[in-house]
């Protein structure tokens, strides 16, 4: 079925003398980029159930405040549910470690570590990532780092509860909310590996793309999950090294008495020591992190929705120039925007204006994106795989979620809507739904490649339209309860009666997160149950272009058993004119007379 | 019962879907069906959702509208909210036509170009001409915006006039203090360091600080006769001495103030920032004048609070080391709003802390009053005769998770006992 690779290019390669590998070596301590991926994503899957508890927990509490609920009580004990009752302090830690878990381990290691690690060596065609030793370092750093947030969730005094994006002083003085003890400091550590994960995978990922493209794999024929994971890759490592400065500046303001963050600060009864040093630094160092990476979490969604869609639709990408376009755009972008997180904290009003006038910038290449995924879609030859469904689904959520994003770009609004449920509306929808499902469109797109059996596809609808109803179900009646004023992160609404109104809507919002949880249940038992019992795949299932089909379906190290693939044209002929077939694989030669597109 | 009922359901449907993908894939199998070749039927009834899904979507928007739109925030009560309504409205407007138009393109050519055998897609790679236009048509509309919204933002953060009414709020952990300049018109320093059960926000006079190094010597001497006299375990002792050396450090420190107070009011003698302090009104009171600029400043003891009236459509931080203004004009008093706007007689304009802050960040909360002019002057009247009084901690708070505060007071001498870090 799959084109088969015809030329040889001489070289005898290295990788390719087989041996027999250790249990050890091959399935933990694994340098192979393939086994690689697929730890990250188990990793993540089991990260994000801990993720989805944990909302299903303070999602119970909010719908119906201060009612005990045997759920929370078997997964809190006595201490932080007494009869079932959500304490407040686990309340803001819950929301805390959900928040870290899903933007960071969820849709940070776990998208961009499963699918860059998956794909870079496939698509560019060769034969492991540039360094195997520090891509296995990359993941067992975030092993660990997963580790130490999970044990962060059992040390007296609760895991870090000053929301995931632990500004100070909150997050400096235990004395203000104990989540800011032992579980701050392992929250610290957890991040700092995490970020040492980050930087090793992203040198790699940029190292591997730049310099072991095979013959003919221009930059300009590279597919669109590379451009998107190569600029995603840049954006990690030219923005993580600034939040782990953050986080060293309060480790030490936390442990060692100097003031980088506090000021003026008299609490317990005792005036603090440290003054001279400003809350609003922090802020600053966690935005010039915190807005690139959203784009960390999106861009390799969009990058994998473009591949799939193109594929699916058996249509070009529209725009493949203006596609990678958009992507650096919206890279640079990315990167003088954070200030639009911060238009309340007395930032001076004209440095306010610049960030909205550069935030507003960024919705034209996110409107060209989704320009060009509509159009692909028209006159297309649609076939409905759970992945083309769920690139559909990230294209609605990211419009949904884009539109809002310019009402809180527009300064003079965000003073009225900054940390309300519109907020928490918005950036689920638009950072949250987009990327998940752009990470589930690739786990069903690629699992024939990753373990060489096929997912269940009815399983896949069921799995699919469910998440999609609930997502929306979940997320947009909390777009109006923040128009209502009510603002993110209360325990309870029931002391504010201008919010009786809409407290009814958490009901709704809560019914419907529950049913969304219950269908990953379908996912979690579709996934293994296939990757156990799943029927073969094929070399090449979805009839695609792009090279990591032309491998064998059984993992070899070294990925192509012969020489490596040399190509010839770019990834998206489908339906060119003049073929018999509505695909052409990128190692098929141009004809004589043949434009490349 | 009823939640093990829904237990048993739950459990039963996801056994009943698995069973159901198994019996699908083993007769898929028995026909030699592939897992990878969508059949028509699937395609065509995910087309079908395809183009149903928009109809529920943009149902559901309509329902929420409908059932939701009289309880989002009512009529802004404030100039400038007044003005950014208009603008979200105009805001709205471009959205909701931009949210229709994408998302029938996106549904309807899903749910229409479903795969057929007979068919094949178009060769349509790029336009440059089109992609210009949906580069050029954006921006266009991103400009309008941006200019509006510019233009207001612009007006909302120009400076105070020098007349406006200026009122302090004070955040700390769960409350809310007013302060009010007195007969002066100005308000006082202050300074973090002389807080204490009668001086709740630290302001700073000639008379405070007195009080305040006093009270430290007293601390101190306390806590120099418990490391003399009492036999203590070592790990108590040393913390005792740091915090024995921390005082004495601290107590330096508002030597120095009283140093720099004494100078500044020999330069400028009446008009010395120190001396305004002495009649300025603290209380549990928020009230503001109708249809008069008012300039919020606002300030923190402990961490970041932020002031949040949602109904003025205002919101600023509480930053500790850091003081925050924010300016505007109420334009309808609480009266009207219970008569003629929400039409509840209960209402009460209410400031809310917005920045997460603890455990009882949810209930950190103060009424505010909006009153015609001369309410307002005689409350005013009424507030300066009446002397300050510390306010009880907040009752709804529980009580383990509050931490040790010296407003709620402890007496001095008990202090040297509080375990700090």
């Amino acid at each position: 079925m799959g084109a088969t690779i015809a030329h040889t290019d001489g070289h005898a390669h290295a990788a390719h003398h087989h041996h027999e590998e250790s249990f050890i070596s091959k399935y933990i301590f694994s340098h192979d980029h393939k086994m690689i991926s697929k730890q990250f994503l188990i990793t993540a899957i089991v990260m994000a159930w801990v993720a989805v508890i944990m909302s299903l927990i303070f999602r119970l509490q909010l719908a119906w405040p201060g009612e005990g609920f045997a759920f929370t009580n078997f997964f809190l004990g006595d201490k932080w549910a007494p009869g079932g009752v959500l304490d407040p302090n686990m309340y803001l830690a819950l929301v805390t470690i959900h928040g870290t878990i899903m933007v960071f381990f969820v849709l940070t290691g776990g998208l961009s570590g499963t699918f860059a690690n998956l794909l870079i060596p496939l698509q560019v065609g060769a034969r492991d990532m540039a360094s195997g030793f520090l891509n296995m370092l990359s993941y067992w750093f975030f092993f660990l780092s997963s580790v130490i947030m999970l044990a962060s969730l059992f040390v007296e005094g609760g895991p870090a509860s000053a929301g995931w994006t632990i500004y100070p002083p909150l997050s400096v003085l235990p004395q203000s909310i104990p989540g800011s003890g032992a579980g701050m400091t392992l929250w610290l550590v957890s991040m700092t590996l995490f970020i040492a994960s980050s930087l090793i995978g992203g040198l790699n990922y940029v190292a591997t793309i730049l310099n072991l493209r095979t013959k003919g794999m221009k930059m300009t024929r590279l597919p669109l999950t590379m451009w998107a994971l190569f600029i995603t890759a840049v954006l990690g490592i030219l923005s993580f090294p600034v939040l782990l400065s953050a986080a060293l500046l309060l480790l030490m303001d936390r442990s060692m008495g100097t003031s980088f963050y506090l000021s003026d600060i008299h609490i317990a009864g005792e005036a603090l020591e440290q003054t001279g040093g400003s809350p609003v630094l922090f802020q600053h160092l966690f935005w010039f992190l915190g807005h690139p990476e959203v784009y960390i979490v999106l861009l390799p969604a969009l990058g994998i929705t473009s591949e799939i869609i193109a594929t699916n639709a058996r249509k070009a990408i529209f725009g493949y120039r203006a596609m990678i376009g958009s992507i650096l755009a919206i890279g640079f972008l990315s990167f003088i925007v954070w200030g639009h997180h911060m238009f309340v904290t007395g930032m001076n009003p004209f440095l306010g204006s610049v960030f909205v006038f550069t935030t507003l910038l960024i919705a034209i290449p996110s409107a060209v994106k989704v320009f060009n995924y509509i159009t692909t879609l028209w006159r297309g030859n649609i076939i409905f795989t759970p992945a083309m469904l769920f690139s559909i689904g990230l294209v609605a959520t990211f419009i949904a979620g884009g539109l809002t994003g310019i009402i809180l770009a527009d300064s003079a609004l965000d003073i009225n809507v900054h940390d309300t449920y519109f907020v928490v509306a918005h950036f689920h929808i638009v950072m949250g739904m987009s990327a998940i499902f752009g990470m589930f469109a690739g786990i069903y797109h690629w699992f024939p490649k990753m373990y060489g059996k096929m997912m269940n596809t009815k399983l896949g609808y069921a799995h699919f339209w469910i998440t999609f109803v609930c997502a929306f179900g979940v997320f947009f009646p909390m777009h109006f309860i923040g128009l209502a004023g009510a603002p993110r992160r209360y325990y309870s609404y029931s002391e504010f009666p201008m919010f009786n109104g809409v407290v009814d809507l958490n009901v709704l919002v809560t019914v419907f997160a529950i049913i969304g949880a219950l269908a990953q249940v379908i996912f979690t038992y579709n996934f293994f149950y296939s990757i156990k019992r799943g029927p073969k795949a094929v070399q090449n299932p979805w009839k695609s272009n792009t090279l990591e089909w032309t491998t064998p379906v059984e993992h070899i190290h070294g990925n192509w058993p012969g020489p490596l693939p040399v190509v010839h044209r770019w990834p998206y002929d489908y339906s060119k004119p003049g073929k018999a077939e509505d695909w052409v694989s990128q190692i098929t030669p141009l004809e004589h007379d043949e434009e490349e597109h | 019962m009823t939640k093990l009922l829904i237990l048993i359901v739950v459990v039963l449907g996801i056994l009943a879907i698995a069973q159901l993908a198994r019996v699908y894939e083993l007769t898929a199998r028995l026909r030699g069906k592939r897992e990878e070749d969508i059949s028509a039927a699937d395609n065509r009834m995910n087309a079908l959702l395809m183009w149903l899904f928009p109809v529920a979507y943009f149902g559901f928007f309509i329902w929420l509208v409908a059932a939701y739109g009289d309880k989002m925030l009512p009529l802004a009560a404030s100039e400038h909210g007044v003005e950014t309504d208009w603008l979200l409205n105009f805001n709205w407007i471009i959205l909701i036509i931009a949210f229709v138009i994408t998302n029938v393109l996106l549904f309807y050519f899903a749910g229409k170009y479903v795969f057929s055998k007979d068919r094949r897609a178009a060769w349509y790679p790029h336009n440059n001409k089109l992609e210009l236009i949906w580069t050029v048509i954006p921006a266009a509309v991103l400009a309008v915006i941006i200019i509006y919204g510019l233009n207001t933002w612009n007006n909302i953060t120009g400076p105070a006039s020098p007349d406006a009414v200026v009122v302090e709020l004070y955040a700390k952990q769960f409350d809310w203090t007013a302060r009010y300049p007195g007969a002066d018109g100005a308000l006082g320093a202050s300074d973090f360091r002389l807080i204490n059960g009668t001086n709740p926000l630290g302001i700073v006079t000639p008379e405070s600080v007195k009080l305040r190094l006093e009270e430290m010597d007293a601390e101190i001497a306390e806590m120099d006769s418990v490391l003399a006299h009492s036999v203590l375990p070592d790990t108590k002792a040393a913390e005792l001495k740091a915090r024995l050396e921390r005082s004495r450090r601290q107590q330096a420190r508002v030597v120095n103030l009283r140093t720099v107070m004494e100078q500044d009011i020999k330069e400028k003698g009446e008009a010395s920032v120190y001396l305004r302090g002495a009649d300025d009104i603290v209380t549990k009171e928020f009230h503001l004048p109708v249809h008069k600029e008012v300039k919020l400043v606002i300030r923190s003891r402990d961490i970041i609070h932020s002031a949040y009236i949602p109904h003025l459509r205002a919101q600023m931080n509480a930053v500790p080391g850091m003081t925050t203004t924010f300016k505007m004009v109420p334009t309808i008093t609480t009266d009207s709003m219970r008569t003629a706007v929400v039409m509840d007689d209960t209402f009460d304009f209410v400031l809310l802390c917005n920045k997460i802050c603890g455990a009882s960040h949810y209930n950190m909360q103060m009424p505010l009053t909006v009153t015609t002019a001369d309410e307002y002057s005689a409350w005013m009247a009424e507030q300066m005769k009446k002397p300050f009084q510390a306010p009880p901690a907040p009752a709804e708070v529980p009580a383990a998770t509050v931490p040790a505060d010296s407003t709620t007071a402890v007496p001095a001498n008990a202090q040297a006992a509080v375990k700090t870090n």
